[in-house]
């Protein structure tokens, strides 16, 4: 048994908008997979669905066989789009915070890259740039031995000679048995770590390949693909 | 630090390419080990599955081979290395030949630019 996460028939609504039409997919284990798709196509629908944030009008979602609550947050390291980290706490209060949320996770791994990429663990996170807070919480996301991290738009605020660590921490850190879903819209940047793609358009997948046959098939980047398929 | 991979060509024949120039030029000599898996992908910035593709072409080949424990090393066959060094000059070639000849030269002619050029000390 090789599946982590599977949707079934899956649909979200948001009053008479639907976010997520009727999805059926099966994410593997030990795989970095980007799901990508234009604004409003129900990429971080999905993430919420994963995470329990969410919970579907119909069908079902399961990770390692479980419906998501408390027994996959266990086995789910999450960074959201946006932040739940209070301003006022510094960087050590919120490793220690972490601590003692999650049995996996590393304070040493996160002092480590904390020092790599120059963050000074005694500093408020108010008075840290939009990328640095960032840089932030993807290491302290980054720290715990999950089976699944789910990273809605890691980078998108980080300038690149950082992007280059954190994909490499990524690459680094994360283990062969884990499975890692990234939403982003910076294609081109991460596109050389990717196993797999996920398209998804108005709540419909529109396709998963290999990222490797895609090429191979249209002798075209990621990057261009997505402009074709999404083209405006 | 960049292996400088461009996207639109499958990422693991250009890793088996960069690691086959780094095998010829030396800047792996025969016998040595190479990084792990891990290290590879993470200084190449590609996937660690990827560059596990791309490593077990290479041994397929025979121009690297693996040590159950201590991981994989560049083959001490100094003839396998020279036969790829050749075959991958023999592609040089062929590809310049190709190019001048879209250029209109003749083989002939090409031949007789190059000596001019060589006579001309460049």
């Amino acid at each position: 048994m090789n599946t982590l996460v599977e949707c079934k028939d899956l649909t979200k609504m948001y009053g008479t908008k639907t976010a997520l039409d009727h999805i059926n997919l099966t994410l593997e284990k030990g795989r970095i997979i980007g799901l990508l798709g234009p604004n409003g196509s129900g990429k971080t629908t999905l993430i919420k669905i994963i995470n329990g944030l969410l919970t579907p009008n119909s069908g079902t979602l399961t990770v390692s066989g479980m419906t998501p609550g408390v027994g996959t947050k266990k086995i789910v390291s999450y960074l959201p789009e946006r932040t739940y980290l209070n301003e006022w706490m510094k960087v050590n209060d919120i490793i220690e915070f972490f601590k003692t949320f999650y049995e996996d996770f590393n304070p040493t791994k996160a002092y480590s890259m904390l020092g790599k990429l120059g963050i000074n663990p005694t500093d408020k996170l108010k008075t840290m740039s939009k990328g640095t807070k960032e840089k932030v919480q993807l290491i302290l996301v980054m720290s715990r031995k999950a089976d699944l991290y789910i990273l809605d738009e890691p980078i998108a605020g980080v300038d690149p000679a950082a992007r280059d660590y954190i994909l490499n921490t990524i690459i680094s850190n994360y283990d062969e048995e884990a499975t890692i879903l990234l939403s982003t819209h910076l294609i081109s940047d991460i596109e050389n770590i990717l196993d797999e793609v996920v398209f998804i358009q108005n709540g419909h997948i529109r396709l998963t390949s290999s990222v490797e046959d895609l090429r191979e098939k249209q002798g075209k980047s990621i990057d261009s693909i997505f402009r074709e398929v999404f083209k405006c | 630090m960049s292996w400088n991979l461009n996207s639109d060509r499958p990422i693991y024949s250009q890793i088996i390419e960069h690691i086959q120039m780094d095998i010829i030029s030396g800047v792996y000599e025969p016998g040595t080990k190479l990084p792990s898996v891990r290290e590879f992908a993470s200084t190449a910035s590609v996937n660690p599955n990827t560059m596990q593709k791309a490593l077990s072409e290479l041994e397929r080949t025979g121009l690297i081979y693996s040590q159950r424990t201590s991981g994989r090393f560049i083959t001490e066959d100094i003839t396998m290395i020279n036969d790829l060094k050749n075959s991958l000059a023999a592609e040089q070639i062929n590809e310049f030949f190709k190019h001048m000849e879209q250029l209109g030269f003749k083989k002939e002619e090409t031949i007789a630019l190059l000596e001019q050029r060589i006579k001309e000390g460049k």
